[in-house]
């Protein structure tokens, strides 16, 4: 018989480290920094996730696949408890993260964090194909909340980059 | 009026200005000028819609009487909304909205800033999570400003129009009543004068930039902190509280 106690808190960590963003399948919550915490008590367990935008669309798709993952291995009473404190912020996404981001054809900041907010067009963004740094913005506001729409002046190739946040 | 009765109606405010906000911005899906632009008017959109989501949820467990976020944004009528006047005028043309989301945004960044500071946990935390998002809003409004004002003729007269129309109803976003005034003293919320003296000194360089001159006007409009409303509110909640109106309860 399978009891909530043979579920150890690695192990739910493991178990959750399967669930990709729906938005940027090659990488997991984990890697981006959205999973915060497992709390496992005798009868339940509850998942602490902290969203990357208030209005991200992707957060009710992943709280259903955390859901639906600790189900099906037999965990009772999972929940997720969306926390806001402290914000998610890029700087939480690995390098290794932000190589596979690069190798899916979206440019990762690479700056540690948005100290220049007034001008976020002052960074260097190289292109995550040809690796040029010569880039230009076209649209602040991409395809995704998380992403701005920038061009490639060396392959004429446009892709999408992962704002600072 | 008790701490946590304040509390209710200062989230409610929190939550109605980002929520009706987001509605108007909404209403550029496939409207923009031009493609990047829908999207940048509906991402902003979302970010607003996700805040007022957010701090509505939390107005809700503070109410403890069982409630959703959606039960509250969709089955309150108008009077029981708190949303400053400005975020319910129509979205008038592209110079008008750009203007809105001026006078918004730096009111946002302000405001978000200090609540960050927040003693409310939950409110900090959303706070910290929503001033990132309007900084972003700002630098979008802000350019645009620029362009707007010292482009061509046409576009300089028509925002330079729609920063006058507006200008009544910015004096109502540094109003300080009852509930303001207790959390203050708690240090939940911030002091809305020292807001405006900020506000100004932020947009006031913007606007001399964009070659726009800073309107007078004698009168300002008020009485949103009371759930009065211009005729447009309620053009908007029959709009969007439609279903739950027509099928209560009903779920995707």
């Amino acid at each position: 018989m399978v009891t909530t106690t043979a579920h150890t808190k690695e192990r739910i960590f493991e178990l959750l480290s399967t669930i990709v963003d729906p938005e940027i399948p090659v990488v997991t919550i984990a890697e981006m920094g959205m999973l915060r915490d497992v709390i496992v008590s005798y009868h339940a367990c509850e998942v602490i996730l902290t969203p990357t935008y208030t209005g991200c669309p992707a957060m009710g798709i992943i709280e259903e696949d955390i859901l639906s993952v600790l189900k099906e291995n037999g965990i009772e009473n999972p929940s997720v408890k969306l926390v806001y404190s402290p914000a998610w912020t890029t700087d939480w996404m690995t390098d290794t993260t932000k190589e596979k981001l690069r190798k899916f054809g979206i440019a990762a900041p690479t700056h540690s964090y948005c100290s220049n907010w007034l001008k976020p067009t002052d960074v260097s963004v190289n292109c995550p194909r040809c690796n040029s740094n010569h880039t230009h913005i076209i649209s602040q506001f991409g395809s995704t909340a998380c992403k701005a729409l920038y061009s490639c002046d060396d392959c004429k190739e446009p892709f999408d980059y992962f704002k600072c946040h | 009026m008790t701490n946590q009765e304040a509390l209710y109606i200062y989230l409610l405010r929190l939550g109605d200005n980002a929520l009706i906000n987001g509605h108007r911005l909404a209403e550029w899906c496939s409207r923009g000028p031009f493609l990047e632009e829908d999207l940048a008017m509906t991402n902003i959109a979302l970010d607003n819609i996700g805040r007022s989501q957010a701090f509505l949820k939390y107005a809700a467990a503070i109410d403890g009487k069982g409630k959703t976020e959606d039960d509250l944004a969709y089955k309150r009528g108008e009077r029981e909304f708190y949303n400053h006047l400005i975020t319910e005028l129509p979205i008038g043309d592209f110079a008008y909205t750009v203007a809105k989301q001026l006078i918004m945004s730096c009111f946002d960044v302000l405001v978000f800033t200090d609540l960050s500071n927040s003693k409310d946990e939950t409110i900090a935390g959303i706070a910290a999570k929503a001033l990132k998002e309007s900084r972003y809003h700002f630098v979008h409004a802000r350019d645009w400003s620029y362009r707007l004002g010292k482009g061509t003729e046409e576009s300089h007269r028509r925002y330079q129009n729609a920063i006058q129309d507006l200008w009544m109803y910015t004096g109502e976003l540094f109003e300080m009543n009852e509930v303001e005034n207790i959390l203050l003293q708690e240090g939940i919320s911030n002091n809305l004068q020292e807001v405006r003296s900020n506000w100004i000194n932020l947009i006031m360089p913007i606007l001399q930039d964009s070659s726009i001159r800073i309107p007078t006007v004698d009168y300002m409009q008020t009485g949103s902190c009371k759930g009065i409303h211009s005729e447009h509110l309620g053009h908007i909640l029959s709009d969007m509280q439609y279903l739950q109106r027509a099928y209560p309860d009903a779920k995707w």
